[in-house]
């Protein structure tokens, strides 16, 4: 068993599980997590990347001055790992360029001015009744509809359903862990449209053959445990399972941990050990493709830090730039010192304010210099944090050490390449020193050293 | 927004508000309650002795980082603790001279040459003590009796029971009224910060308990075989520099194991060589060369101690 602990959650005590190693983070999701989530007007244009998902970027199949609409696929997927675009307002093309990308670099962009008739595309209706649905058609809507771990990752989700014939998938679970500070989008999704996230939950594990699945939850969110847990009795089949609230407790190999007690192997995926791992607003934009037929073109989007007037969950169209969300929750005050989009311990620090939401941007987050970690790096005192914590069980100062020797071999025998990029080790550093960020380059270095030999 | 440039740097965008300084005050403060027991016993001896010793610290740490022209760490308090711990192992009478040629033989030799905080291999403090003891024997060992401070020179304990067989009362050994170094006088004082240290999770109580627990388990073996000519586990436990060592030496984070496992390793090391020099070595104190022992056995340690990966197993070392 994953280690138990006794945490109260409401009235009386409940088992929480939890991993080996890991963080105690001041979640500071008090400034959003009671606020309802809050609808944004639709932009008056919209920024689109091609490449919104782990893989190939998709390919334009409209033409600058073309007319779209609402959820009219703008973008093909291209090659196996990747996913189709939609249009998320109705409009004319007006370019396709490169534009600045929230992930970093510039990359190939639709751009599209609404002309406020908010036609929807003819193609988007309702998908039919669960029950008369197969797993494949299930399947072949959530691709059609490009939709893709909502968490972050923005791995697509079909991949993810679609295992080789040989791993029997027989565990499900839904993530809602949320294990970053400061975001709170998949907590208001569960609170306020649980119906459609069980509904999406049912369909995933429909899809994949799974007759139970499991929700996980961190015990600082214990209405939404309540609300769960008084699931009605046809929901029997759904288990909920109360975690500890520990950061990375949403990494998925933490999670399959904490609630199956299963480890996946080194160099291995959930799937080998039978298990797939899918987040709320993953499992709520399954179910607005299976029932309005509406493909992913929005999202809840966490605005929060000390750096923005009315911190608030948003839901999103798509390819609206992070300037206009910010306009919308009051705009930002004096002393902003990073923009980040993701939670502090794995989001991307953002250079300019023009770059849209995409369908993994699960947070702006406006940090100023209290909040942010301003350090030196020092040499290492050895003070054996970073290993006790490492939740991979990794020897991140070595890795710090010969990575910043360059010397990439020993690190890949260290074993960098299964780091999870957690941040833990950067994060309780007292020295200060850029250990996640070395592994990374490591990581870089190793996979284009083995691709070389390949050759 | 006004256009203004933001900050763009890699995750995690937050840390831990502790830092080497924290860390190294937060050892500070807990010595304080030795401190003051030892200012308590010695009077007017310990606040010269500590004052020249942790002065000496800090200026020797500047002076030879600013002729390396390096920036300056001397005052994120690691420099004080070498100087406050290396005077609390020290004779209460010793000529002020000695002790501080100790200090730079510690920060400098003990700690600088091998590039500062992070580097040194073996604990500082215990370095410049163990220089002290090959220089200056004679005076590195003639001890005063507390409250009573320019007359009789009584022996250690510990000294008392190898040469003598006569063993000083728990209860004196406990609350410290024995002759002996400053700070190795008073357990009840080194409790108190250690117990500090411990909550605040900044010493591994691995190491305190391993260490300790193998002297405990060790005396009491022979104890038990025969009570006539070995003192009991609980004197061991309290006499000479054990509970000193082990809370706030065998503790330190640079010259100590990385890993959990390799903490124990460690601990138990240094017990088993303590025991071995207190029953049949030449030296009646033993807790500086156990611990410095073992202190160079750490890189080894590091190298083949390793924790458990997740999800296999870990065919390789460090
Ligand atoms: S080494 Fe990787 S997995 Fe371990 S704490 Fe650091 S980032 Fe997380
Ligand atoms: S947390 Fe930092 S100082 Fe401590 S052992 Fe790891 S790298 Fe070294």
């Amino acid at each position: 068993m994953g280690r138990i602990n006794a945490t109260p959650t409401g009235k009386g005590y409940t088992l929480a599980k939890t991993f080996q190693g890991g963080v105690h983070l001041a979640d500071h999701k008090e400034q959003t997590a009671s606020q309802p989530i809050k609808k944004a007007p639709d932009p008056q244009r919209v920024i689109i990347p091609l490449s919104q998902h782990v893989g190939s970027p998709a390919s334009a199949n409209v033409l600058v001055g073309d007319s779209v609409k609402i959820g009219q696929k703008i973008g093909q997927a291209q090659g196996f790992i990747s996913c189709p675009i939609h249009s998320s307002i109705a409009g004319k093309v007006v370019s396709i360029q490169s534009s600045p990308h929230p992930a970093g670099a510039s990359s190939l962009a639709i751009i599209i001015e609404n002309d406020g008739t908010n036609a929807l595309d003819e193609g988007i209706k309702p998908k039919g009744d669960l029950s008369i649905l197969s797993a494949d058609e299930i399947k072949a809507i959530v691709k059609e509809a490009g939709i893709v771990g909502m968490g972050g990752a923005a791995f697509p989700t079909h991949i993810k359903l679609s295992p080789p014939l040989k791993n029997k998938i027989d565990a499900f679970i839904l993530n809602c862990a949320e294990c970053e500070p400061y975001l709170t989008c998949d907590y208001r999704l569960l609170l306020e449209r649980t119906d459609e996230v069980i509904y999406g939950m049912r369909a995933l594990m429909k899809a994949l053959g799974v007759k139970k699945g499991c929700i996980g939850i961190e015990d600082n969110k214990p209405e939404a445990i309540k609300l769960l847990k008084a699931l009605p009795e046809k929901d029997k089949d759904i288990e909920v399972v109360v975690l500890k609230t520990k950061y990375p407790q949403g990494a998925e190999k933490q999670l399959i941990k904490a609630i199956l007690n299963r480890e996946v192997p080194l160099g291995k995926l959930p799937l080998h050990i039978g298990v797939v791992v899918n987040n709320v607003g993953t499992a709520y934009a399954t179910a607005c493709a299976l029932k309005q037929g509406l493909p992913l073109i929005k999202r809840i989007v966490t605005v929060a830090g000390s750096g923005v007037a009315h911190p608030q969950n948003l839901e999103v169209k798509l390819g609206t730039t992070f300037a206009e969300v910010i306009q919308e929750c009051g705009g930002s005050n004096e002393g902003v010192e990073k923009v980040i989009m993701g939670g502090p311990m794995m989001g991307i620090a953002q250079a300019t304010l023009d770059v849209p939401v995409i369908k993994g941007t699960s947070g702006i987050l406006l940090l100023n210099k209290d909040e942010l970690a301003l350090e030196e790096a020092n040499p290492c005192i050895k003070c054996g944090r970073c290993v006790d914590n490492c939740p991979m069980g990794h020897l991140p100062l070595y890795l710090g050490t010969y990575g910043e020797r360059e010397i990439w071999e020993k690190c890949a025998e260290l074993g960098a390449l299964d780091c999870v990029e957690c941040g833990s080790c950067t994060y309780l550093c007292p020295a200060g020193r850029p250990l996640v960020q070395i592994i990374k380059l490591a990581k870089q270095k190793i996979i284009a050293e083995q691709k070389k030999k390949k050759k | 927004m006004s256009e203004k440039y933001l900050l763009v740097s890699a995750a995690p965008h937050i840390r831990t508000p502790e830092d080497i300084p924290k860390i190294m005050y937060a050892v500070l403060i807990a010595l304080i309650p030795v401190v003051i027991a030892s200012v308590y016993f010695f009077s007017l001896l310990a606040v010269k002795l500590i004052v020249v010793c942790i002065i000496t610290a800090v200026f020797s740490e500047y002076i030879f980082q600013k002729l390396r022209k390096k920036n300056t760490t001397a005052l994120d308090g690691s420099a004080m603790i070498t100087g406050l711990l290396l005077a609390l192992t020290l004779p209460p009478n010793l000529p002020l001279w000695a002790a501080a040629l100790g200090v730079v033989f510690a920060i400098v030799l003990g700690k600088q040459i091998f590039g500062g905080l992070g580097y040194n291999i073996f604990n500082p403090a215990l370095l410049g003590r163990a220089f002290l003891m090959a220089a200056f024997p004679a005076l590195m060992t003639s001890w005063t009796l507390p409250f009573n401070l320019d007359a009789v020179t009584g022996a250690t304990p510990l000294a008392q029971m190898k040469f003598a067989q006569s063993l000083v009362a728990h209860q004196a050994l406990f609350l410290g009224n024995i002759s002996g170094s400053l700070g190795e006088t008073s357990a009840l004082a080194i409790l108190i910060g250690a117990v500090f240290l411990l909550l605040k999770k900044i010493i591994d109580w691995r190491i305190p308990a391993g260490f300790m627990g193998t002297v405990v388990l060790l005396s009491g073996a022979f104890w038990l075989i025969n009570p006539e000519k070995f003192a009991d586990p609980l004197w061991h436990l309290l006499a000479g520099g054990l509970i000193l060592g082990a809370f706030f030496m065998a503790t330190d984070m640079v010259s100590s194991p990385v890993t959990r496992k390799g903490k124990w390793i460690f601990a138990v090391g240094c017990g088993v060589i303590l025991m071995l020099i207190r029953f049949w070595g030449g030296l009646p104190e033993g807790v500086m060369y156990s611990i410095l022992l073992m202190n160079a056995l750490v890189p080894l340690i590091d190298r083949f101690v390793l924790p458990v990966r997740f999800g296999g197993k870990r065919k390789n070392s460090v």
